[in-house]
C-alpha cells in the first residue's frame, strides 16, 4: 500500500491525485502534498508512482494493510523513481527504447510453461511402474 | 451544489481498453463522444496493470480457420465462429491504427510486433488516442445509474464527479457500458474498481445477462501482492514441511490451479522459482517491471528464495459471463445499450472456458470497436433524443424501497468475498453449499436494496456494494442452475455434461432473480431488442 509522501520532494502538481484510480488522495486545500485520504482503497498497483515525475512517493509492497515504513531508509535506499526509472518514462519521445524487450514476455511464459511440462513429464514417467 | 449536465451522440461509461476503442471508433465515426470513467483513463482496470497479448492470426483464410477450430472445442459449444472470425480480423485491422501513441517494438525476428502491449503505455497511448479523436474524457466521474427513455430505450446516464464532489448527467443517443467485469474485491492487480457496475446498471435498465456461472477462475501470485505472472510458469512449488508438491505444469490449465488450491486448503504453499529460464532473470525488469517491485522492497530475491504464493480470484474478467449481447452491434436487451469488454458476455468467442489472455483482449477492442460504431450510426439515425421525458433507473443504494437505515457494507463485501473467492466453494460447487451462499447474498443484498440511500461521495461505494452483490448473486445462482460441469465451472454433484447444458444460461432481476436457457439455436442474430 501506498506508504509515504516525501513533502519536500513534491511540487504540488496534483497528478497522483488524478491518476490513481481508486481515489486513495484528496488535494490539500492548502496547496502542497496532497493527503492519503482513503489508504483502504489502494490496491498497490503503483501507478501514482509511475506517474509521479518528482520521485515523491513510496508504495510498500503488502497491499493487505498499511506498512510503517522509515522515511529516512527508504530515500536512503534509492528506491524512489525505481518506477519511473525501470518503465524509462522519462526516455525523450519517440524513443523505442521502453518497450523494446517486450515481445519476449510471449516466449518467456512459454519457456517456463515448458520447463515445468517436461519436469512434470519425467517425475511422472520414472514413477509409472514397468511394464510386465 | 451545482452539477453538470451534457449532451453527446455517445456516452461511453468505463475507461479501461473496451471503453476507449469504443469511444475512439464512435468519434472516428463523426460523433461527439463523452466517456466518463470512475478512475482515470491509463491506469483504470486490468488491463492497465497488466500486459494484454491480442489474438492475433494474419488474414490468410486458411491460417484463421485453422486458429479457429483449433480454439473452438474449448467453448464447450456456447461459441460462434462466426464471431470468433470478426475479432480477429477487427483485431487485426484496428490495433495497429495505435501506432501513432504507442511505440511498437521490433520482435526478434525485426518484424514490428503487433499483438503484445504493456500495460501502462498502452491505456496512455489510448487516452492520447481518444482524445487526438475528439473524445471528451471526464476522468473520476462514476456512473451511478441509467436514465432510460419511456419506451425502455436509454437516454443517458447519471453520477458523481467524485474529485469535484458533485452531480453529472449525460443525455445522449447511445450509452456503452464498458465498465470491466467483477472480480468479487479479491485484490487481484488493477481489480479494486471492477465491482461490476456496468452489470447492475444494465440490469436496472432491463438488461439480461449471460453465462454468469463461468465465474472461477484464478491467478497465482506472491501471497502479499497481487502481480502479473511472467516469472512463475516454471515454478516448482513446496509446503510449508519443505515437502515438494506434485502440481500439474501451467500448461495442464485448469488441473494446475485446482492442484494449487487442494493445496492451500491445506496450508501455505511456497514457489521456488529457480528453474525459470536463466534469459528471463537480468531481463524481467525491462519487460514487467511491477512483477520485480514487491519483491525487492520486502527483500525477497525472486529467483533464489521460496516465497509464499496465493490464488487472486478473477471473477468475471477471466471469467466470462456478462451482459447478454443480442445482435451484431453488441447490443443488449434494451435499445441503445451497448456493453464492451468484460462487461459483456464474451461467450460468444470462448463460450465455457477462459480463452486465457489474448481472445480476452481481443473481445475487448472488437466488441468495444463494434459498439462505439454503432451507437454513433444509431445516434445519427434516431437524434440524442435530450428533450424526451427521461427516468433514472437507478436502485440499490440509491432509492431504498424500505425505511432509510444503516447498511454494514464492509460487511456485505466481506459476504461477497466469502462466498465467491474461497476455493472449494468455487472450484468444486455443490447444490448445498451454493444454496446457503445465495441465502446470504439474498441477506446482504436485500438490506441495500430496502434501507441504503447514499449520498454525496458515499454514493459510489454504496453502489459498488450493490453491484458486488448483484454479480455474487448471479454468479452463484447461475451456477445452481447449470446442473452440470462444463468449462469453467465445475459441480462436484454433477461431473458430466448435460443435454440441455449445450446452451447459454441466462439470467436477470434484481429482487428477484430468473435463469433460463437461451433458444436451442445459439444464434444472436434472431432475438428481438426490446422497444
Amino acid at each position: 500500500m501506498i506508504a509515504h509522501i516525501f513533502e519536500d520532494l513534491c511540487d504540488g502538481c496534483n497528478t497522483c491525485v488524478s491518476a490513481c484510480p481508486t481515489h486513495v488522495f484528496d488535494a490539500s486545500p492548502t496547496g502542497g502534498a496532497p493527503i492519503i485520504a482513503r489508504l483502504d482503497q489502494c490496491q498497490t498497483c503503483f501507478m501514482c508512482e509511475l506517474y509521479c515525475a518528482s520521485n515523491a512517493i513510496y508504495v510498500g509492497p503488502d497491499q493487505a494493510g498499511p506498512e510503517i515504513v522509515d522515511p529516512g531508509a527508504i530515500r536512503a535506499s534509492g528506491v524512489l523513481g525505481q518506477m519511473r526509472r525501470d518503465h524509462l518514462w522519462d526516455a525523450p519521445q519517440g524513443d523505442l527504447a521502453p518497450l523494446a524487450e517486450y515481445w519476449q514476455l510471449g516466449p518467456f511464459l512459454q519457456e517456463g510453461a515448458h520447463i515445468s511440462a517436461r519436469r512434470y513429464a519425467l517425475k511422472h514417467a520414472s514413477a509409472k511402474p514397468s511394464e510386465p | 451544489m451545482s452539477g453538470l449536465d451534457l449532451e453527446a451522440d455517445v456516452l461511453v461509461i468505463g475507461g479501461g481498453m473496451a471503453a476507449t476503442w469504443s469511444a475512439i471508433s464512435a468519434a472516428r465515426q463523426g460523433a461527439a463522444v463523452v466517456l466518463v470513467d470512475k478512475g482515470f483513463v491509463g491506469t483504470s482496470g486490468v488491463t492497465a496493470t497488466a500486459g494484454p497479448g491480442h489474438w492475433w492470426v494474419p488474414p490468410d483464410p486458411k491460417q484463421r480457420q485453422a486458429a479457429i477450430e483449433k480454439r473452438y472445442p474449448s467453448s464447450h459449444g456456447l461459441a460462434e465462429k462466426v464471431w470468433m472470425e470478426r475479432v480477429l480480423d477487427v483485431t487485426w485491422r484496428t490495433l495497429p491504427q495505435l501506432a501513432p501513441y504507442y511505440a511498437f517494438s521490433r520482435d526478434g525476428s525485426g518484424e514490428t510486433y503487433y499483438p503484445g502491449v504493456r500495460g501502462p503505455e498502452y491505456l496512455r497511448a489510448l487516452r492520447a488516442f481518444a482524445l487526438a479523436s475528439g473524445v471528451r474524457i471526464l476522468d473520476h466521474h462514476p456512473a451511478l445509474e441509467l436514465l432510460i427513455h419511456q419506451d425502455g430505450s436509454v437516454a443517458g446516464a447519471a453520477g458523481y464527479a467524485r474529485l469535484d464532489r458533485r452531480a453529472w448527467a449525460v443525455r445522449a443517443g447511445a450509452v456503452v457500458l464498458a465498465t470491466g467485469g467483477c472480480a468479487f474485491r479479491s485484490g487481484l492487480i488493477g481489480s479494486h474498481t471492477n465491482t461490476g457496475d456496468g452489470h447492475l446498471m444494465g440490469a436496472e435498465a432491463g438488461a439480461e445477462l449471460s453465462g454468469m456461472e463461468f465465474s472461477a477462475i484464478y491467478t497465482l501470485s506472491p501471497a502479499w501482492c497481487s502481480t502479473r505472472t511472467l516469472p512463475y510458469t516454471a515454478s516448482r512449488f513446496y509446503d510449508a514441511n519443505g515437502e515438494e508438491l506434485d502440481i500439474p505444469p501451467p500448461l495442464a490449465d485448469q488441473a494446475h490451479h485446482h492442484a494449487l488450491a487442494k493445496a492451500m486448503l491445506e496450508g501455505p504453499v511456497f514457489a521456488d522459482l529457480s528453474e525459470a529460464p536463466p534469459a528471463l532473470r537480468p531481463i524481467l525488469r525491462r519487460i514487467q517491471p511491477a512483477t520485480v517491485a514487491p519483491f525487492e522492497r520486502k527483500g525477497v530475491r525472486l529467483f533464489e528464495q521460496r516465497f509464499e504464493v496465493k490464488l487472486f480470484g478473477e471473477g468475471t474478467i477471466r471469467g466470462t459471463g456478462g451482459l447478454r449481447i443480442v445482435d451484431d452491434d453488441c447490443q443488449t436487451t434494451v435499445r441503445g445499450l451497448f456493453a464492451a469488454g468484460d462487461t459483456a458476455t464474451r461467450e460468444l468467442v470462448v463460450g465455457a472456458s477462459s480463452g486465457g489472455g489474448s481472445p480476452n483482449s481481443a473481445w475487448a477492442l472488437t466488441s468495444g470497436h463494434i459498439a462505439g460504431a454503432a451507437g454513433a450510426r444509431l445516434a445519427k439515425a434516431h437524434g440524442r433524443r435530450a428533450g424526451d421525458r427521461a427516468k433514472p433507473a437507478g436502485r440499490a443504494g440509491l432509492r431504498p424501497v424500505g425505511a432509510v437505515a444503516p447498511v454494514d457494507e464492509r460487511g456485505a463485501v466481506r459476504t461477497v468475498q466469502d462466498e465467491m473467492l474461497s476455493y472449494d466453494k468455487a472450484l468444486w460447487r455443490r447444490r448445498e453449499a451454493l444454496e446457503a451462499s445465495l441465502t446470504r447474498l439474498d441477506d446482504a443484498w436485500t438490506a441495500v436494496s430496502i434501507h441504503r440511500r447514499a449520498e454525496g461521495l458515499d454514493q459510489v461505494a454504496a453502489r459498488e456494494t450493490a453491484a458486488l452483490l448483484a454479480c455474487a448473486r448471479w454468479s452463484t445462482r447461475a451456477a445452481l442452475d447449470r446442473k452440470e460441469t462444463r468449462g469453467l465451472h465445475i459441480r462436484a454433484d454433477a461431473p458430466n455434461l448435460s443435454a440441455e447444458g449445450g446452451s447459454r444460461l441466462l439470467i436477470g432481476g434484481l429482487d428477484q432473480v430468473w435463469t433460463r436457457y437461451e433458444g436451442a439455436a445459439g444464434s444472436t442474430a434472431a432475438v428481438e431488442v426490446a422497444a
